[in-house]
């Protein structure tokens, strides 16, 4: 049972003005791209001439995929969101409201938390605030000492009841990682509607005035990068520099680090390059710029990722192929089920998709990984 | 082969080396060197080559560049304006000339 949500906040967020609208999900628009498995055929189907990833792998001496210590839990509190980005790899929405983590399942989390090494909890989304448990879990996790990210689209906090979250992450040490697809307008709000860029820069300046962006530790302001198109995420540190100089100069902002992520081929990202005819030669090219040197620090490694229904994940792109860690006895592993041993001996689920994690300068969660 | 301009050439670029491995290694190596963040950042260098290809007209180096520029971090409008650069100086080189022209006819004429 997933938390009840009231009308009036749903009619909110379908509204242009709680959030631009790049376009509806695929689900909203009942696409017979909107079934996983569908996704995973069409990937499959593709003519790759170098493309098995397990093959790809193998011939860097990686015959096995398995993971190293537990790092971060991640936490995909649900699919609802006040944007629809034409590049969702979530294929969240306004329309998304049966997929949010209720309460018991929270508590599962926090149950399996406290038996980890896990140092840090990833919570994402959709909007993650928007789930009505998301305060609560943030609080749960800080109080056991862990280090706190929230997954943050920028335009969410300028909704007036979610105006207080620039000082509330302050005083609990949140790590703030939001995205900006560009430091510039044109690119952010072609990919994730017409307005972003003012909202987030916007955003941006109340979390500035909140003490995040500054250089202090407890207060990190991430900004994460991920291209416009169909092609690699740019060098993540040239990038850094250069988005420091432009969003100083431009807007007075200032931000702590930049991480890079590529585009996954899942959902709404894989439907565009179907649409626009980029497909193949986008997978031709994860595929080629395949680089050995990522595999060590892929984020299917060192996370595990839950979904908003409480089962498990080698990582959030899995989530949404819905490809489950693999168990002994081939049950769907769930979080009540949590059992650190076995997942620490599990072998990781990979397909297609996953070269996205291994091209150029690697791609993860936490940005470049070579 | 009819025709010129053919787009599989430029992924053919490196069968250059065929007549002359030498000097086509140590064109691809310097190549690659001029390409290196330095003193100017690689999205620099790009919106350059840009500027560059539009100025003399290589359509395989608008296409790479184009793609490159991209992935660099460059945007739509930078890349413009980088273009505009390139058309400016082409234009401002024909009309400097034109210096020259009113000498001849400031001297020649009446």
């Amino acid at each position: 049972m997933s938390a009840p949500i009231e009308l009036a906040v749903l009619e909110e967020l379908a509204s242009t003005e709680s959030g631009p609208k790049g376009t509806k999900s695929l689900r909203a628009r009942e696409s017979p791209l909107a079934p996983p498995e569908a996704q995973l055929r069409v990937l499959n189907d593709l003519r790759l001439a170098r493309g098995d990833f397990n093959t790809a792998l193998a011939a860097c001496g990686w015959p096995e995929l398995r993971p190293a210590a537990l790092e971060i839990l991640q936490i995909n509190v649900g699919r609802l969101c006040n944007m629809t980005c034409r590049h969702c790899h979530v294929d969240a929405g306004p329309d998304r409201v049966a997929e949010n983590m209720d309460r018991d399942t929270v508590d599962l989390c926090l149950a399996a938390l406290d038996r980890t090494t896990a140092h840090t909890v990833d919570i994402t989304g959709g909007a993650p605030e928007l789930n009505s448990h998301f305060r609560y879990l943030v609080d749960q996790c800080v109080v056991r000492g862990k280090h706190v990210i929230d997954r943050c689209n920028l335009t969410i906090l300028l909704l007036p009841r979610f105006a207080d979250l620039p000082t509330w992450f302050a005083e609990r040490g949140v790590e703030v990682v939001c995205s900006l697809p560009h430091c510039r307008k044109r690119n952010t709000d072609s990919q994730r509607g017409d307005g972003t860029f003012e909202k987030s820069i916007e955003a941006l300046r109340r979390l500035n005035a909140a003490g995040y962006g500054h250089g202090d530790p407890r207060r990190r302001l991430t900004v994460m990068a991920n291209p416009v198109g169909a092609f690699l995420a740019a060098p993540q540190a040239a990038l850094e520099r250069e988005w420091k100089i432009d969003l100083a100069r431009n807007h007075g902002i200032t931000f702590d680090r930049l991480i890079a992520l590529n585009n996954m081929p899942i959902s709404r990202f894989l439907e565009w390059l179907i649409e626009t005819g980029n497909l193949l030669e986008y997978m031709e090219r994860l595929t080629n710029l395949f680089n050995p040197a990522t595999v060590a620090g892929l984020m299917c490694r060192n996370t595990l990722s839950v979904s908003w229904d409480g089962t498990l994940h080698d990582c959030d792109f899995n989530q949404m192929l819905d490809i489950p860690v693999a168990t002994a006895d081939g049950q769907r592993p769930h979080i009540r089920d949590f059992d650190p041993d076995a997942l620490q001996a599990r072998r990781i689920q990979t397909r297609r998709h996953c070269f996205g994690c291994t091209a150029g300068e690697g791609s993860s969660c936490g940005g470049a990984t070579a | 082969m009819t025709g010129y301009y053919h787009p599989d050439h430029l992924a053919k670029f490196g069968t250059i080396a065929e007549g002359n491995k030498e000097l086509a290694t140590k064109f691809f190596d310097w190549y690659a060197a001029v390409f290196k963040e330095g003193a100017l950042s690689e999205r620099e260098k790009s919106l350059i080559a840009l500027a560059v290809a539009h100025a003399v007209q290589c359509p395989y180096c608008i296409d790479a560049y184009s793609k490159t520029c991209l992935e660099k971090g460059a945007d739509l409008d930078q890349m413009t304006e980088a273009v505009h650069v390139a058309a400016a100086i082409r234009g401002g080189a024909s009309l400097v000339h034109g210096v020259q022209m009113l000498e001849h006819v400031k001297k020649a004429g009446m």
